[in-house]
């Protein structure tokens, strides 16, 4: 491997395909994390610009307060969503249990 | 060697979700509603379907702010942030809430038992949509399965955050009470438990007595009762203890209350705030209140649980502490009614506390209970028929006569009965000299006496005292 960058590991890539759902071949994970270092690299060009004069900002568009009225708009048809979904119980969507919890 | 024995204390920080009692959704029209049939309130937002977009529910954002200012917090401009994590409930797998700039932050709330709890934060987010397991039957190697319900996702949420304070099961039970107070007060969720629409997750952890470090935390989700909830409490801190006097560690994780079996139970370790990869919500815009708004929302918040219990100490004279009951049942301004009225303050508080027990007590008017008060400590009821008449003015209402009359209580007042005990004493001079003599037998007769006359309406206390001062 050339330039194994050390701004990502390729335990953290994997941590971070396991967080995705991702299955990566042992190559993906190489390619991956040379690839993720070099968007990591752009990254800290970025941050070594003095921006010190620069408000921070959340969002791209200068807008604040895009707001609606707190009133009831019919909702879909029930049957035509479950008509979508793989697997239906009892007019909720069956799934496998999943290990472990929510959050 | 010594052999002293650890004292432990407990560290208690709680996580207390409220769903906003909005019509709608907090980023799509679909109704807000507890019960409805599964998935009836979905559409292409809240099922996180591609190529739509959320929208900011302005009720929501009014009462999260109403509740942050209740609650003492600063109001400040905020980012919504999406929570990335894979599970059914969710189905864009992410949650929309809020991290790095809530909208409400830094509050405190005043207790019942005089004690203060320091909020970090309490910010908005989504619900979750309510998943049921649906257990294998054991043939098919114990499979089971999931079922979704979708209707609560994208319920409007705001959670509040206390800081890690709280230094029992005692007080985390009577700061939710608090908060549910509050909560229902200013009228922004029905805050049931029972139903869901007020969670309690506990962090729970322990340390030597007389140390300030926070050491490792347990999370107990599945709470849903504030007896639950000291239960939990309870059995995590024994847990932590037995753990660490057995030279061992507890980890940091979720752990779930079991109701039935009294007991938490292993969850998944918890992960790091870092694999959420929280990022701003690129969908939505911050939001930015004016101090014009801010300003409004104070001016419309009623007074505080804790501000109504120091009225009412004053107007009675008691502790707040001594309040806290008849202030939780919002009953306090009845009894500043009463005691304006002129009704004696202590009387009126345990009256209340005593007889207004009851769900519905506004049949009862604040005139009608300074009258039954008043009658008590004058005499012409006893405290016997008072609880009788404040029975009947909760049942049916009206006034004190027209129940008096309704339960046939005749009202003896203390001037009729000094006119009784005049006539029999005329009638019974033996009997009289010989209790002036000391024969203390006899004072039964002549109270028995007017007990007689009155049907058993006069106070007995009251005929005895007279009885006493015309012996002097």
């Amino acid at each position: 491997m050339q330039l194994m960058s050390e701004r990502i590991t390729r335990d953290e890539v994997a941590h971070v395909a396991d967080l995705a759902r991702l299955a990566l071949s042992s190559d993906e994970l190489d390619r991956f994390t040379t690839q993720l270092s070099d968007v990591l690299e752009h990254a800290a060009d970025v941050e070594a610009l003095d921006l010190s004069d620069v408000e921070p900002m959340a969002h791209p568009l200068p807008l604040v307060n895009v707001l609606r009225p707190d009133a009831i708009v019919r909702s879909v048809d029930r049957d035509a969503v479950l008509a979508e979904a793989p697997d239906v119980e009892e007019d909720q969507f069956r799934v496998p249990t999943i290990l472990g919890d929510q959050p | 060697m010594t052999d002293s024995v650890q004292e432990w204390e407990v560290v208690i920080g709680l996580e207390v979700h409220c769903e906003l009692n909005t019509a709608s959704k907090l980023f799509c029209g679909c109704a807000n509603v507890f019960g409805d049939e599964p998935n009836t309130n979905i559409c292409p937002t809240c099922l996180g379907l591609p190529g739509s977009l959320p929208v900011v529910n302005e009720a929501a954002v009014t009462k999260a702010m109403t509740l942050g200012r209740a609650l003492g917090c600063t109001v400040s401009n905020s980012i919504f942030a999406r929570k990335n994590y894979f599970y059914p409930d969710m189905p864009k797998d992410y949650q929309v809430t809020q991290y790095e700039e809530p909208t409400n932050s830094d509050g405190e709330l005043a207790l019942g038992d005089g004690s203060i709890v320091q909020i970090e934060r309490a910010h908005i987010e989504e619900d979750t949509g309510k998943t049921t397991h649906v257990g294998g039957d054991g043939r098919i190697h114990g499979a089971g399965h999931s079922l979704v319900d979708y209707n609560r996702a994208g319920v409007p949420l705001v959670e509040i955050v206390s800081r890690p304070v709280i230094r029992s099961a005692r007080q985390a039970k009577t700061y939710v009470e608090e908060l549910r107070a509050v909560v229902l007060a200013i009228d922004v969720s029905d805050a049931r438990m029972d139903q869901g629409s007020m969670r309690v997750d506990a962090n729970v952890s322990v340390r030597p007595v007389g140390s300030d470090e926070l050491r490792t935390r347990s999370e107990v989700k599945n709470i849903n009762s504030l007896r639950s909830l000291g239960l939990a409490i309870e059995y995590e801190t024994r847990r932590h203890i037995d753990l660490y006097e057995a030279g061992e560690s507890p980890l940091q994780q979720t752990r779930h209350w079991d109701e039935a079996a009294g007991r938490t139970r292993d969850g998944r370790s918890k992960e790091d705030a870092d694999d959420y990869r929280y990022f701003a919500e690129p969908d939505l815009v911050p939001l930015e209140p004016t101090q014009a708004q801010i300003a409004a929302i104070d001016e419309s918040l009623p007074p505080s649980p804790a501000l109504r219990r120091t009225r009412l100490a004053e107007a009675v004279g008691v502790d707040p502490a001594d309040v806290a009951i008849v202030v939780m049942r919002g009953q306090d301004q009845l009894a500043l009614d009463a005691v304006g009225i002129g009704a004696d303050g202590a009387k009126t508080l345990a009256r209340i506390e005593n007889e207004l027990a009851v769900e519905d007590w506004s049949a009862i008017t604040a005139d009608a209970l300074a009258d039954v008060v008043t009658r008590e400590t004058t005499g012409k009821l006893s405290a016997t028929q008072a609880k009788h008449v404040i029975a009947g003015l909760v049942e049916a209402g009206g006034t004190v006569d027209e129940v008096v009359a309704t339960l046939g209580i005749a009202s003896v007042d203390s001037g009729e009965l000094v006119g009784m005990l005049d006539a029999l004493i005329e009638q019974h001079e033996d009997e009289w000299a010989r209790l002036a003599d000391g024969d203390r037998k006899l004072q039964g007769f002549f109270v028995g006496q007017i007990m007689q006359l009155t049907n058993g309406q006069a106070d007995g206390k009251i005929v005895q005292t007279l009885i006493a001062e015309r012996l002097r």
